[in-house]
């Protein structure tokens, strides 16, 4: 039969083959060996070998928002998993109005990063106006900004997959913990925590790539200021392409250097928590 | 089941978890507040309705309320500043049109790569795999030139562009469910006269409905919501989609005007909110769903 399919190929499959060229394939390509080149547009690439690479590590900006998005993710994950975590467990016993709790949480999350970043601009200039502060004061602000408003974006979607996680333990599985004498710390360390692992990794995998990644937020709150202090590596690079003249090379090779980044996250990440995995 | 047990103070819950609904939904109160006030209350009283203090009495606070209220004023302005439904329409275009286009194509070329199965179809699957953890910025410039030199920048050709760059996922997903699907179903059908072509959009299509809905789903998030793809690929002297235009409320010199600003940001959560209300269940089944396979 796949031979009959076989001949269909230009209807089924090569569609989306020349979108993904156009889309993926060839930017990819071209993006690393650009990286390796001087350039303003791509027609116009010398080959430079290395040096856009030793530039990156010269550019101070750089350094400090790869340490900036370094401690802006990791706070991000732990404060999003936490919470999210806490709240799908009081939500799966049973309170009253859970179904509209659940509603409310999650719909932060449809609103984009954009019109997130105004939302609470406005707000946190409103809080600092007090102590004659703005947001861009200091980068700590910045920082904290971005934090809670990411909070306010992911409890939610993050909330809904550990219920999902946690509704799938089977009920005679803490039943029977209950009566073998468990408090009900140990249920949790014991029966819940490794029965949603699965969950676990999703969520983490989610909040580490969100939180790298993160760009229309940082552009909306702070764009970076004050003088680029609460930059995010993504507009980080984003600044180096389109801020710098004569900088797109090195803008490139950034651009390598925190894929090769992700890569490393997204992968190591799956590798260790799909070990602590149990089978259901 | 756990989730059947009653909770033995259920109600001190129920209360807790009341005021943080409030203080959840709060943000967006205090948006559509401001969009009804005056510019110049909006970033100096963000939190009242107007300027007074709360110890001068009934009075002087309907004075202030009166004296901040500017009616649709802010509505209308930023209305004509950035073209809100030109914009409502160009983002409406491309995120139908594209998400029909990604679940068309993709599950087409997913069911191809699983029942082919040769060496192409399989390098054609790790590649998409592979694309899912490349970030937008690798891309981003490359990408930008190239749709600029195919002529890709209005918003037909920008679907093409969300095909390419949305496949990794979508093929993803549909192959795993693919996978799941016996032979058998299709090679009956094959058997009774069916073409490849009639027993996909008969046979395997419906089969594929749940998942299609759930990269719907996922793909309506990203890209009604997408800033920068279409921000570098779209010619924004033309066209411009609701984060773009908001961003372009902005302005050359980083000063904001606070009052279209608010208003825009109502109009472009309103549209949000009323699609969720109306797919609610679907979404959030959506996103389980989604996230248990990836």
């Amino acid at each position: 039969m796949n031979k009959s399919i076989k001949k269909y190929f230009p209807l089924f499959a090569l569609p989306t083959l020349v979108a993904f060229t156009i889309g993926f394939i060839i930017p990819f390509a071209m993006g690393i060996y650009l990286s390796f080149c001087k350039f303003t547009t791509v027609t116009d690439a010398k080959f430079v070998g290395l040096s856009n690479y030793t530039k990156i590590f010269g550019d101070e900006t750089f350094v400090h928002s790869l340490w900036y998005t370094a401690l802006f993710t990791i706070v991000s994950v732990l404060a999003i998993n936490f919470f999210a975590f806490v709240i799908a467990m009081l939500l799966t016993k049973g309170i009253r109005g859970t179904n509209a709790f659940r509603t409310i949480f999650f719909m932060p999350n449809l609103i984009g990063g954009i019109v997130l970043g105004y939302i609470w601009q406005l707000i946190f200039n409103g809080i600092l106006a007090n102590y004659s502060r703005t947001l861009v004061y200091n980068e700590k602000y910045g920082f904290w900004g971005m934090i809670i408003l990411m909070c306010w974006q992911q409890i939610g979607y993050m909330m809904i997959i550990y219920i999902a996680g946690i509704q799938n333990i089977p009920g005679d599985l803490i039943e029977a913990a209950e009566i073998d004498g468990a408090t009900s710390w140990q249920v949790l360390k014991n029966v819940t925590l490794p029965m949603v692992m699965p969950s676990i990794t999703v969520c983490t995998f989610l909040t580490l790539t969100n939180g790298f990644k993160l760009f229309d937020q940082n552009l909306a709150l702070t764009a970076g200021e004050p003088a680029k202090r609460s930059q995010l590596l993504a507009l980080n690079i984003y600044d180096t392409f389109y801020g710098r003249n004569g900088w797109e090379g090195v803008g490139q090779a950034k651009a390598v250097v925190f894929f090769i980044l992700v890569a490393i996250i997204a992968l190591g990440q799956n590798y260790l928590t799909r070990r602590k995995e149990v089978q259901q | 089941m756990s989730n059947v047990r009653k909770a033995k103070h259920g109600w001190i819950f129920t209360i807790i978890f009341t005021i943080l609904s409030v203080l959840w939904v709060l943000p967006i109160v205090i948006v559509f507040m401001n969009s009804f006030k005056l510019k110049a209350y909006i970033n100096r009283f963000p939190f009242q309705l107007g300027p007074f203090k709360m110890t001068d009495g009934w009075d002087r606070f309907v004075a202030g309320v009166q004296k901040a209220f500017v009616g649709l004023t802010n509505y209308a302005e930023g209305i004509r500043k950035i073209n809100f439904f030109n914009a409502f329409g160009t983002s409406l275009f491309i995120t139908v049109c594209s998400v029909a286009v990604i679940i068309l194509c993709t599950s087409m070329c997913a069911w191809y790569i699983i029942r082919v199965n040769d060496k192409f179809s399989k390098g054609l699957y790790c590649l998409c795999l592979f694309s899912m953890i490349v970030p937008f910025q690798m891309v981003m410039f490359t990408l930008s030139k190239l749709s600029n030199m195919l002529h890709l920048g209005n918003p037909v050709g920008i679907i093409l562009v969300y095909l390419g760059f949305g496949a990794g996922l979508a093929v993803f997903m549909f192959t795993g469910f693919v996978k799941s699907i016996p032979l058998e179903i299709e090679e009956a059908a094959m058997i009774d006269g069916c073409s490849p072509i009639q027993t996909y959009f008969q046979v395997v299509f419906p089969i594929l409905k749940p998942t299609a809905i759930t990269v719907a789903i996922l793909q309506v998030m990203w890209i009604w919501n997408d800033y920068l793809l279409p921000y570098l690929v779209l010619d924004i002297r033309k066209w411009k989609t609701i984060p773009i235009a908001i961003q372009y409320l902005k302005g050359g010199y980083g000063s904001i005007d606070w009052g279209a600003m608010m208003a825009m940001l109502v109009l472009a959560i309103l549209p949000i909110i009323i699609f969720y209300g109306i797919c609610q269940k679907y979404i959030i089944e959506g996103v389980v769903a989604g996230a248990v396979k990836g």
